[in-house]
């Protein structure tokens, strides 16, 4: 296969009048735009497909009037978002009142960075892609807190301090969720613990089987971490008018969206690398299936697949559960996740080093 | 016992599940949106819309200015005037329902002694300044000719169960 990406550094070099260090750079902001561009679509009709998808199960047809079935809507929203006027509140810090959607989305999307598409496809494919992650995900909370404090608004306030308690509780039973993953796969590269996942069970050798309960707490976790129902305290619309993002309007209100959403495809994403193979089949066995077969290849539809399952969970979760209580969320984190999540990295780190089959035999990865 | 029942039920997350197969069958459900402007809702001929006045077949208003309208109306929204003419008969001069105020009861429609003050079916209308939602006795009587088959049409289906 070509790589047009190589192409594109071949192209500018044949110019022969960019300094070769600019073509470098160009060639990665090329990637990124690749990344980011179908990134934000995604985003924009995820919330077409929420509110279509909450519609359905509330036994409504949710939006159909903007372009046919409701297709332009997103557009229209943020066409809406665009045009509206941004006020910043008197009482506010100004510089950290506009920095502060900026912050909260960065990071949603520098985490793109080293998750893999496929198993070459990755922007950077770097060994420590699970701590990289890690690190941006914390780095989320920044916006929300610096949103909430720079306000000066008792609500927005109040949002951002519930969110930051409940963003670091649940990072580390998250945390522990993805140390049980990579004593699995021996690995913290992202690409090393999808291949970690092949084997001759199919879907039955991905992680999501022998790590279930790391996996269960993992998603419960992101849904947590990206204050998402039943989760959304920090916005609490009937105790807090709507959290850290009351001030906002406009544009800075149309970014903290975007983060939010961003956070739950990335959450998604990593669902998917991490416990449900990403890119590969869950039928590996249909590759020879004439016709078929070729759909059946490992590649990138997998990983998109399994991506929007886990969106879907998000969007049925929020149309089905109420809103947890603030010391229900804390009791749930702190004495119900840490303890199982500790319980389960003993119990798999026992499988590993005694090499359990059918996941751990020795000689069963490839 | 039903301890350990309930411990392990919230650690498989039952419940949850349970929820969740619930709204998901709904998420495969008929939905029952009427898509408004295309689509309508069946209507009662008993629908309590837009006012009317109506007249006699041979021209002359019903209304005998009796005020018992304007009297049992509880939110106060109708005023009427009124004085003897020519004949000696007494007729209104004035018959005004203030429709910012009007609650859509029905109580004028029902103490009316000569089905003179009613209630169409048309709800669709709309004031654009100042006064459009005030009904004067001439916009009153408008209605009533504009919508009198459908009025009468409505009073003759219903007249067996008043």
């Amino acid at each position: 296969m070509i790589n047009p990406f190589a192409l594109l550094e071949q192209q500018l070099t044949a110019l022969g009048m960019i300094p070769a260090p600019l073509i470098v750079v160009a060639v990665i902001v090329a990637k990124i735009l690749v990344i980011v561009l179908p990134l934000m679509g995604g985003v924009a009709y995820l919330t077409l497909a929420e509110r279509k998808i909450i519609g359905w199960i509330q036994v409504r047809n949710g939006p159909n009037r903007v372009g046919p079935l409701g297709l332009l809507q997103p557009i229209a929203d943020a066409l809406k978002l665009l045009t509206k006027e941004m006020v910043v509140p008197s009482g506010a810090s100004r510089f950290l009142f506009l920095i502060a959607p900026i912050l909260a989305l960065g990071p949603a999307l520098a985490a793109w960075a080293v998750v893999p598409f496929g198993s070459e496809v990755v922007l950077a494919n770097i060994n420590a892609g699970l701590l990289y992650i890690l690190a941006l995900t914390s780095l989320g909370v920044y916006g929300i807190i610096v949103a909430g404090w720079a306000s000066n608004s008792k609500y927005a306030f109040l949002g951002a301090m519930r969110s930051a308690a409940q963003i670091v509780s649940y990072e580390i039973a998250m945390g522990f969720a993805l140390v049980g993953v990579l004593i699995a796969a021996g690995s913290l590269n992202l690409g090393d613990i999808v291949n970690a996942q092949r084997g001759a069970l199919g879907p039955g050798s991905w992680f999501f089987v022998p790590l279930f309960p790391l996996f269960v707490i993992y998603f419960i976790s992101g849904v947590a971490e990206t204050n998402r129902a039943p989760f959304d305290v920090s916005e609490g619309e009937s105790e807090i008018v709507a959290g850290f993002h009351v001030e906002y309007a406009g544009m800075g209100f149309a970014l903290f969206f975007l983060a939010e959403y961003a956070n739950m495809i990335l959450v998604s994403g990593l669902a998917s690398v991490l416990f449900l193979g990403g890119w590969l089949s869950p039928l590996p066995w249909l590759t020879s299936v004439p016709g078929v077969g070729l759909f059946f290849m490992d590649g990138i539809h997998w990983f998109l697949g399994k991506t929007a399952f886990f969106l879907f969970l998000f969007l049925w979760f929020r149309a089905t559960f109420p809103r947890y209580r603030y010391d229900q969320i804390m009791r749930l984190g702190w004495k119900i996740f840490l303890p199982i999540t500790m319980v389960w990295i003993v119990v798999v780190a026992a499988m590993v080093v005694w090499h359990m089959p059918p996941w751990f035999a020795a000689g069963a990865r490839g | 016992m039903s301890a350990v029942v309930d411990y392990f039920k919230s650690l498989t997350l039952w419940e949850l599940l349970k929820g969740l197969r619930l709204t998901g069958a709904y998420l495969f459900d008929r939905k029952i949106t009427i898509q408004y402007p295309e689509e309508k809702t069946p209507q009662s001929a008993r629908f309590r819309g837009l006012h009317a006045l109506r007249r006699y077949a041979n021209g002359e208003e019903r209304c005998i200015a009796c005020k018992l309208c304007e009297a049992v109306c509880p939110a106060l929204a109708i005023t009427i005037e009124s004085e003897q003419r020519d004949d000696g008969t007494r007729r209104t001069t004035k018959y005004e329902i203030d429709l910012t105020k009007c609650i859509f009861c029905g109580f004028c429609e029902e103490s009316c002694p000569v089905d003179s003050i009613v209630e169409t079916r048309h709800f669709e209308y709309h004031g654009e300044k100042r006064g459009d939602l005030l009904m004067t006795k001439d916009k009153l009587l408008a209605n009533a000719e504009r919508f009198e088959a459908q009025i009468a049409a409505d009073r003759a289906a219903e007249a067996r169960y008043r």
